[in-house]
This record gives C-alpha cells, structure tokens and sequence, in this order.
C-alpha cells in the first residue's frame, strides 16, 4: 500500500470499503481475507510525515493479526525506533541505504537483522541489472547482484527486489534476476513488480525461487483475490497458509 | 485477570499487547518484582540477540526471578529460547528451565527462517482447537531442538521444537500475536489456563 499523509494513494476499488482511503481499514481487509503480510509506503513530504506515519502504524497494529513492514524516507534509527515501538514488525529502507550503508549495519546491530528490509528498485541498461532510486528515475552505479551481496553482508534480514523494467506492466515478475538472487543470496527474497495473474505469482515462485512474492493494484482493483491466488498456489504444490 | 508482560527493553511489545486487548483482555508491563510474582499470566517475550537479551534480564535481577515463577508462564520468540539451558548465540547460558541447548540453523536453508510454517505433533492444551499443520509466523535464525519437553514441532533444517512446555512453564518460538487465527487462539488458550 502507498501511503500519504496516512491516506492509501493509487485507486483502490473496495466496494464494501466505507472509506477507500482509509489504510487501517484496507490492513484489515487483507488481513481478514488470507495475505500473509502488509507493506506500507509512505511517500508523503511533508514536515508531519513523521509524526502522522507513527500513529498510523499504532492504529495498523492494533487493528490486525498478521505481520508488517513500514517504508519510506527512513534514514536514522530514530526514524526506525519509533516505528517499531509503535508496533511496526520490519522497516524498509531504499534510498537511504544507498547514500549511507553503514545505517543496515547500525540498524541490524540495534535491532536485529530479521526486522531490516532492504528494498531494491533495479532495472536493466544494456543488458545489466542497475540500482535505481528515487522509484526508478535515478540511477545509480550499483549492480544489483553485487548491492544485493553487500546489503546482506551488513545485515539486512530480507530483500525486497522490485523490477522497474517489470512494474506496472502486469506481465510478470523479473524471474531470472530473482532466481540469480535467491540461489546467491542467503537471506529471504521478496519478488516485487509485473503480478497481473495467479500464474506470474507460481512463476516467481517456481521459476524466480522467490520467499514471497508482493502485489499492490491486482488486490486492490480485485483482479485477483488472495484466497484463489493461495489456493491454486497450494495445488500447484507451493506450501502456502490456506 | 491480571496479566504481566515482563518489560526488559526487548522487542515489539506493543503487538502483544494490542493482540491481547483484542481477545478482550489487558496485559500490563511491568519489570517489577511484586507485580510480576503476582500476575495471574505473565508472558516473557523477546526479539534480537540473546546475549544482549540476557544481559538486561541480569541488570534488572529478573533473571532470578523468572525461573521461580509458579503461575502460568508463557516465552515467545527469544523468552523461550531464553527459558532453554544454553544458546549458541553468543555462547549464552540460558535460565534453564527447558533441558534443552538452543543452536542454529545450518546455512544449506535461508537464515533467520521469516514466515509461515507448520506446526504439528501438537501435545498441550496449548493448542487445544488448533489442527495439526496450522501455519504460524516465525522469524528467527536459532532454534531449540527436538528434547522431551517438545510440545510442537517444525520442519526447517529437519525437525526442531516450536513450542515447549515444563509444569507452568510454555515457550513458543512462534509469534501467537502475529500468527492470525490460529495464533489468537493460542494466546487464548493460554491466558485460559
């Protein structure tokens, strides 16, 4: 879920949503109806952000049973320390890792590596796989494969690997970078970018050996519900939590 | 009833205690002796390393204190591995409750092991209305082998113990707080003990 000024952006089309904006209310839903973990970013600038992310994370936790992370312009472990009391389960960090990637040690030592997720937008320039920030638009001098290596040398718990060549197209996730990942990689990989049917989500897991796999509008515009999604999953054989 | 979450400075509190309101009762925090020895229910919960972990527990003098506990006691996460004799993070001892010393796991799977898995061989009132095989959420890269004091177990690098139970003394590795259902329910479960 994209989140600003602690209102979920991008369409969401819940017909029995009494408001369609409403985070804490969209968290339950999900949570009700078998996802097996939320994410949360804020995209929000404002001076508030802080103060508003932090009480939306308290509502968040109060309202449901399942596990989530919080992301968006996290750059201290203050920033961390907050979320976290305030009932966050994991942070993602992205941009600020880059520009300063001592903080995944600082933030791995302080609070243990199983609630740092490193998120990583990439895409392909000429054949390479190149780190991006700022959701794609900035590119970096990082490849992937060699950031994703060192992020889990400082400690990083989880990657969360978006494909900006993938996103949006409803095409299917970036299997082969994710295989690459998950067989050199030793912590969980989360495949992000390019869901648009239940058999992209079995790709990613069987092809792309993804840990998990995340979605945003096919939920949210009910183009696939995460019960059938987690169903076929299980007859196709993937262990999932029915 | 009256339920004590030990506070020691460890890990994410506040989704226990939202998780506990939610089945209708209220947990305190409390590091204090008194309020502690006289909880109906006390749950001793952890995240992050166990050396550290165990540090605070010797500060605050609960260290002693917990293993004298007669009510129901219930460790999630790093409070159960605690409860065990020893474990190999950072070469701590443990408070001994549990016969058992916590290792981790081979690096053939992906370490910390973070999200759903099974639990079965269910034998405790624990999980009384709870299936075998039900998922639950587990994050933790150290875990206490199978030993007779096994009250669920987990596959993941071969079997290991989920859930441990001595007289009034339970630990789960698990995160009832984050394990949807089937987590409630096990909470509840014990909270109804």
């Amino acid at each position: 879920m994209d989140i600003k000024n602690s209102r979920t952006v991008k369409g969401v089309n819940f017909v029995n949503l009494r408001d369609a904006g409403d985070p804490v209310e969209l968290a339950k839903i999900y949570s009700e109806t078998g996802a097996d973990e939320l994410v949360f970013l804020d995209i929000s600038a404002t001076e508030e952000r802080r103060k508003t992310l932090a009480n939306m994370v308290l509502q968040v936790a109060e309202a449901i049973n399942i596990p989530f992370t919080v992301g968006g312009g996290i750059s201290s472990v203050e920033d961390v320390e907050v979320l976290l009391k305030n009932g966050a389960d994991k942070v993602s960090i992205n941009s600020s890792a880059v520009k300063n990637p001592q903080l995944i040690n600082d933030l791995a030592a302080k609070f243990g590596s199983q609630c740092i997720v490193v998120a990583i937008d990439a895409k392909q320039i000429e054949g390479e796989w190149i780190v991006h920030l700022v959701g794609g638009k900035e590119p970096t001098t990082l490849n992937l494969f060699d950031w994703a290596q060192e992020v889990e040398k400082r400690g990083a718990g989880e990657i969360l690997f978006t494909s900006m060549d993938n996103d949006g197209t409803k095409d299917g996730f970036a299997n082969e970078a994710l295989k690459k990942l998950s067989e050199t990689l030793n912590i969980p990989i989360i495949a992000s970018g390019g869901a648009g049917a239940i058999h992209h989500f079995i790709d990613a897991f069987k092809i792309g050996k993804a840990d998990a796999a995340l979605a945003a509008s096919v939920f949210h515009f009910k183009e696939i519900e995460v019960s059938a999604l987690k169903k076929e999953l299980q007859t196709q054989g993937i262990p999932v939590r029915i | 009833m009256n339920i004590v979450i030990i506070d020691y400075g460890a890990g994410n509190i506040k989704s226990l205690q939202f998780a506990i309101e939610r089945l209708g009762f209220n947990a305190a925090l409390s590091s204090n002796e008194e309020e502690i020895k006289t909880a109906d229910k006390v749950i001793f919960p952890g995240v992050g390393h166990a050396d550290s972990a165990m540090k605070m527990l010797k500060e605050t003098g609960l260290d002693k204190l917990i293993p004298t506990l007669k009510q129901p006691v219930l460790g999630i996460c790093l409070g159960m591995q605690l409860l065990c004799t020893t474990s190999e993070e950072g070469n701590t001892k443990g408070l001994g409750i549990f016969n058992v010393d916590v290792k981790r796991f081979s690096n053939t799977l992906k370490v910390p092991q973070m999200g759903w898995n099974t639990i079965s061989n269910l034998q405790s009132d624990l999980f009384k209305g709870i299936s075998e095989n039900e998922f639950m959420y587990l994050v933790h890269s150290y875990y206490a082998p199978i030993c007779d004091e096994t009250i669920a177990m987990t596959d993941y690098d071969g079997g290991y113990s989920s859930a441990l139970q001595k007289d009034n003394f339970y630990g789960v590795q698990f995160h009832p707080e984050k394990s949807s259902v089937a987590g409630e329910k096990t909470l509840k479960n014990f909270l109804t003990i």
